[in-house]
């Protein structure tokens, strides 16, 4: 039992059959060959399922895949343009937040989305805008770190942007 | 081997090894409702074998763990009628099942009611949040659910639909136990209506959990007038420490015309230690919950009532 749903991944249409009983998290990586999103917990304690629908952080694990039809879903995957990391990634890399770098695209898509609802963020809101991701190798400071970096180079490029305009 | 104690070793209740959380090991039927009414009619059709699906965060984690297997998920997310925050004058109606995070973000829930604010700011993280519902939490009827303490004191009423149209129960009414509700298979959670509160009141949430993410092993919601120190009109409610949240009303009315010092909110704190209920288990003893319920009643006053005095 099950239907055909068409729903945007990364910016590309996408229409697939899935199971009423198939979980979003499970139909990207293993139908559709996206595998940033990962498998933690399960149970919705870790974040490592982390993906944006409709540009909201939700959690792939919890949620029935059948429930993106006609919704927008992105990854990790999706922030690249043109082969050209986006400034997010490139302040983990630069940061070395990334160890193991099993929860790292949880993190870059918390942190993508908490620049686009607070751009100059402190560390007190950084720390708990991802408090429901959880690193196992604790690398928590770098990772902080990286997300003030990303909002600092983000300012840069707006004010660079408003002056040549 | 003298002298050693033998321990023994403790049986989990759930066999991990029957148990994943990867999928969901069932087949069901799903629906997406797109009004009340058709939600109400496939509940009278499937009633107790079917499930409200929300937010999710609890009822995909109990399918998944299989303590659960309903044969029909009822899908109300796409129910626009149940997602709202809405000023009617008298009272702010919430849709019940409009997120957390939009009830977070929502300036009339931060100014008027700051213990609802405080109290869905501090559940699980940003993700939950934009899933899980108000309605959700209430319905789930966990006797930790933070939503439930700050409702109380509040003293909100539920709006319910059945086949017979509809009813309103005063919260302090609605939970019947842990994972009971007075619902009647058929019926759905559709608003939750919290009265305007006069200016001068201030409000409170105090939660204590393991770690950020965990439930509460105590939390408490406090609303508060005074004329200067004295207490003229007060509510408490706490959670995790009976079979459903509670009011303490003997407290309450230890405390109406007594002067807020710190000799009454010791007092206060004993006889708040005496209405709770609490268990020992996973996360807490009862010990502890019990010690704590005083503590935090104590810091809850103390914190509604500095925000009465800022104004």
């Amino acid at each position: 039992m099950g239907k055909v749903i068409r729903f945007k991944l990364n910016g590309r249409p996408v229409s697939i059959y899935v199971e009423n009983n198939e979980l979003l998290l499970n139909v990207l990586r293993e139908k559709l060959g996206v595998v940033s999103p990962k498998y933690g917990c399960g149970i919705g304690e870790c974040g490592a399922c982390t993906v944006l629908v409709d540009g909201e952080p939700v959690l792939s694990c919890l949620t029935l895949a059948i429930e993106v039809d006609g919704k927008e879903v992105t990854t990790v995957e999706g922030l690249a343009k043109d082969s050209e990391l986006d400034i997010v990634q490139r302040a983990f890399i630069e940061e070395g937040a990334i160890q193991c770098g099993y929860c790292t695209p949880g993190f870059i898509l918390m942190a993508k989305k908490l620049l686009e609802e607070n751009p100059d963020p402190d560390e007190d809101y950084i720390r708990e805008y991802i408090r429901g991701n959880l690193c196992r190798c604790t690398g928590y400071v770098n990772i902080v770190r990286a997300i003030k970096r990303a909002a600092e180079e983000l300012k840069f490029h707006v004010s660079r942007a408003k002056q040549t305009q | 081997m003298t002298g050693e104690k033998f321990v023994k070793p403790i049986k989990p209740k759930v066999d991990i090894n029957k148990v994943n959380t990867h999928i969901i090991p069932f087949e069901f039927e799903y629906f997406e409702p797109r009004t009340v009414k058709e939600a109400v009619e496939l509940l009278t059709k499937y009633g107790g074998e079917a499930k409200i699906l929300a937010g999710g965060t609890d009822l995909i984690v109990r399918m998944k763990q299989r303590f659960i297997e309903p044969k029909y998920i009822i899908n109300i997310k796409k129910i626009k009628e149940l997602n709202f925050i809405e000023d009617r004058g008298d009272y702010l109606a919430i849709g019940a099942a409009t997120k957390l995070r939009e009830i977070e973000k929502s300036g009339i829930v931060k100014r008027k009611f700051e213990a609802l604010y405080e109290a869905v700011r501090s559940m699980a993280g940003v993700q939950i949040r934009n899933m899980a519902t108000i309605g959700g939490n209430l319905c789930n009827a966990s006797p930790a659910a933070d939503t439930a303490p700050p409702l109380l004191v509040f003293e909100a009423k539920l709006k319910i639909v059945g086949p017979n149209g509809e009813r309103v129960v005063p919260i302090n009414e609605f939970f019947l136990g842990p994972g009971k509700t007075v619902l009647k298979p058929n019926e759905i959670l559709t608003e939750i209506q919290i009265p305007y509160q006069p200016e001068d009141t201030g409000s409170a949430f105090i939660k204590i959990a393991r770690v950020a993410m965990d439930l509460a092993k105590v939390n408490v919601a406090v609303a508060l007038r005074t004329e200067g120190s004295i207490v003229k009109w007060v509510r408490i409610a706490l959670g995790a420490v009976a079979p459903t949240p509670i009011r303490a009303y003997k407290t309450e009315e230890f405390l109406v015309g007594k002067e807020l010092n710190e000799e009454t909110l010791k007092e206060a704190a004993e006889i708040v230690k005496t209405e709770v209920k609490p268990i020992t288990d996973i996360r807490s003893t009862a010990e502890y919950r019990r010690e704590v319920s005083g503590v935090i009643v104590k810091d809850a006053l103390l914190r509604a009532y500095e925000r009465i005095s800022k104004g």
